[in-house]
């Protein structure tokens, strides 16, 4: 595998590229036959057609949301995985998830919230605080939790935080009805100006990862050898955890919980790219962004007209490939 | 005592023939509660008339008790008891006091199934969702054990194994449910979060043989539990058949689980919180600690549909939502209490 700084270097603009075609790709499969020359003059010598008016109000956002939820997803992800040295670890997991349905349902039920970016403020809070719950829960102890303690409280706090949204589903029926497509996890029908309220936190956390790259990979080593190296640890994950809760928290808000998504990506990645956090990072973002924009491209073609919710979409593929990691890279 | 002809020794331990009277007395006293109170009144003096068949001089009395009130009740002591037994089966065979049915998938096995019946099958009679249900769950159990296996099974395995089978179960109920039609979503939902709400006879003899079966070949197999939670190699040391063990006993757990989510849906937290108590109570070893699990088990489903009945009466609160509020602060208490472990 190349894992000389050249070849790395290099991969990121072909990356790039490849994920530029995959949001056309993304623009142009749909319902309404487009073809690559409408997408490009709806922006060059805008009409008015229904066709430019599709691409610019539907296509294109869904596109470039799903790329930027699957980057922060994977890049959450990948931080996750590096600071509990758990290769099970990923926001749905962990129950992040979760706990932004749980905020989000409860926003609807108590508070009357019904727009999209109304959900986005509740999940991006539900996010934090479980997030913060789990984390918390992580760190106590002698030398943090072991991986497979994590992963046992998040699944049970997802267990809990569930069975809570279901009650309050329950309760209202009119929750339920308003609510059940976003709970699936979707990227369907998000307009840019929801996106653009959580960019600045996306664009944060990102920034915030990279920073932390170099730290993240010191760490990775063991609490002994970062401490040795003169690194102060709870710094460094506690920021990290910042990035984390930033990253997830604004994918949930417009998206709904994806499972899964944050939880292939770096694994993939690491193969390819050792294991620098400077390199696993940005090569995450990419390869996230593409799988995302992959998988909703599935969800609308598998079964058309009718169309699966994303976040079954990457639990069918995640799940199975997390059976595995926990068949043959848990050591025991 | 110790008998040459019965395969058990039975060293009666009186902490915890005393914990286990406590606790049934308390079962008992919740479900005459459960028999008196509700939107018709009964007195204690007429509750006993009747269940000793004697006339009450109100003749709906026999009708609301018999038919309504008592079924229901003793379906929730016996899907309790169940789901707890299946749960301290579940954490001695895993040496995990985090594990449970409802956190290896098994309850999502049998969701996913009753779910998928509901939707796509609107007009299907509910008398054939319990079988269905018991069948996801023991689907899942078995691929969970395939799954764990490699050359040998390892709790730790099993575990993780689970929650991704789980996490799949799941996701295929979303689907389900956002393809469905909401009237028939909310049937699937009270379903999902479990509930005892119009159980009656005919459920609770479709449950009890199961637990009648599998209860006593738990205690029968006490002692393999005993050694298992001391270590593979022990175990193997001790002369038990440690996979034969294991195996067998997964599937009396997911059984007594599948037989409690197919009568009464998916109840949270019964199955984790149930033997943990009984252990506080009465201490690990498993001879003592299964007839705890499964009166306390018992006591607190009758206690929570009773709770559910009454707290915001008229309306009903799925008992599986009373659990799963009880369950949730004492399992976060938990993971602060086993943090160095």
């Amino acid at each position: 595998m190349p894992r000389s700084r050249y070849a790395l270097l290099a991969g990121l603009p072909v990356g790039l590229a490849l994920l530029a075609l995959s949001l056309l790709a993304s623009v142009r499969f749909g319902a309404a036959e487009i073809g690559t020359a409408d997408v490009i003059r709806a922006f060059t010598e805008y009409g008015g057609s229904q066709e430019d008016l599709i691409i610019r109000t539907i296509r294109v956002p869904r596109a470039i949301i799903a790329a930027l939820v699957g980057a922060c997803l994977a890049v959450a992800g990948a931080i996750m995985q590096g600071l509990t040295r758990n290769p099970l670890a990923e926001p749905g997991i962990l129950g992040i998830n979760a706990g932004a349905a749980l905020a989000v349902v409860g926003g609807i039920f108590i508070f009357g919230v019904s727009s999209l970016s109304g959900y986005a403020v509740f999940a991006f809070v539900g996010a934090a605080a479980t997030a913060a719950v789990v984390y918390g829960l992580g760190s106590l102890g002698r030398g943090g939790m072991s991986p497979m303690r994590v992963t046992i409280a998040g699944a049970a706090m997802m267990t809990l935080l569930s069975s809570l949204t279901t009650a309050v589903l329950i309760i209202s029926q009119q929750t339920l009805e308003q609510i059940r497509f976003w709970l699936a996890g979707s990227v369907a029908g998000r307009d840019l100006a929801l996106l653009l309220q959580v960019l600045p936190y996306m664009t944060a956390g990102l920034l915030l990862a990279l920073a932390l790259a170099r730290q993240i990979t010191t760490l990775g080593l063991g609490e002994d050898v970062a401490t040795g190296l003169g690194q102060r640890t709870a710094l460094t994950k506690a920021a990290a955890g910042v990035a984390v809760v930033l990253l997830a928290g604004s994918a949930v808000a417009v998206a709904g919980p994806i499972a899964f998504a944050g939880l292939v990506v770096p694994h993939l990645v690491r193969f390819f790219a050792g294991v620098d956090y400077r390199w696993i990072l940005p090569y995450s973002a990419l390869v996230g962004a593409g799988l995302l924009v992959w998988s909703d491209v599935a969800s609308r073609l598998v079964l058309s007209p009718q169309e699966i919710p994303l976040g079954v979409t990457t639990a069918l593929v995640g799940a199975p490939f997390f059976i595995y990691l926990a068949r043959f890279k848990v050591k025991r | 005592m110790r008998t040459s002809w019965f395969p058990v020794s039975l060293k009666v331990d009186l902490r915890a023939v005393a914990v286990i009277s406590a606790l049934a007395a308390l079962a008992f006293a919740g479900t005459v509660a459960h028999l008196a109170v509700g939107e018709y009144p009964i007195s204690l003096l007429d509750v006993a008339r009747t269940l000793l068949g004697l006339q009450t001089g109100d003749p709906s009395n026999a009708f609301i008790v018999e038919t309504l009130r008592l079924p229901r009740a003793l379906v929730a002591l016996t899907v309790g008891a169940a789901l707890a037994v299946s749960g301290a089966l579940l954490q001695g065979l895993t040496r995990n006091p985090l594990a449970a049915p409802d956190i290896i998938g098994i309850n999502a096995g049998a969701a996913l199934v009753a779910v998928t019946l509901i939707v796509a099958l609107p007009s299907v009679s509910s008398v054939y969702l319990p079988p269905a249900a018991f069948c996801g769950a023991l689907m899942v159990a078995l691929l969970l054990y395939l799954l764990a296996w490699r050359g040998h099974s390892s709790p730790m395995r099993l575990i993780l194994i689970g929650i991704g089978l789980s996490a799949m179960a799941q996701a295929l109920t979303w689907l389900m449910i956002v393809s469905g039609n909401v009237q028939e979503l909310s049937r699937a939902l009270v379903w999902l979060t479990g509930s005892v709400y119009a159980r009656g006879w005919d459920e609770l003899w479709a449950l009890l043989p199961w637990v009648a079966v599998l209860v006593p070949f738990a205690l029968l197999h006490a002692r393999h539990l005993n050694a298992l939670g001391l270590g593979d190699e022990v175990a193997t040391g001790l002369g038990s058949r440690v996979e034969l063990s294991r195996g067998l006993l997964l599937l009396a757990s997911a059984g007594l689980a599948a037989a409690g989510v197919a009568t009464a849906g998916t109840m949270v937290f019964v199955g984790l919180v149930a033997p943990h108590i009984a252990r506080g109570l009465v201490g690990p070893p498993a001879g003592a600690l299964i007839p705890t699990a499964a009166v306390t088990g018992a006591a607190l489903v009758v206690l929570s549909d009773l709770a559910g009945r009454v707290l915001f009466a008229p309306t009903e609160i799925p008992a599986g939502i009373v659990t799963a509020v009880l369950g949730a602060p004492y399992f976060l208490y938990l993971l602060y209490r086993n943090r160095n472990k």
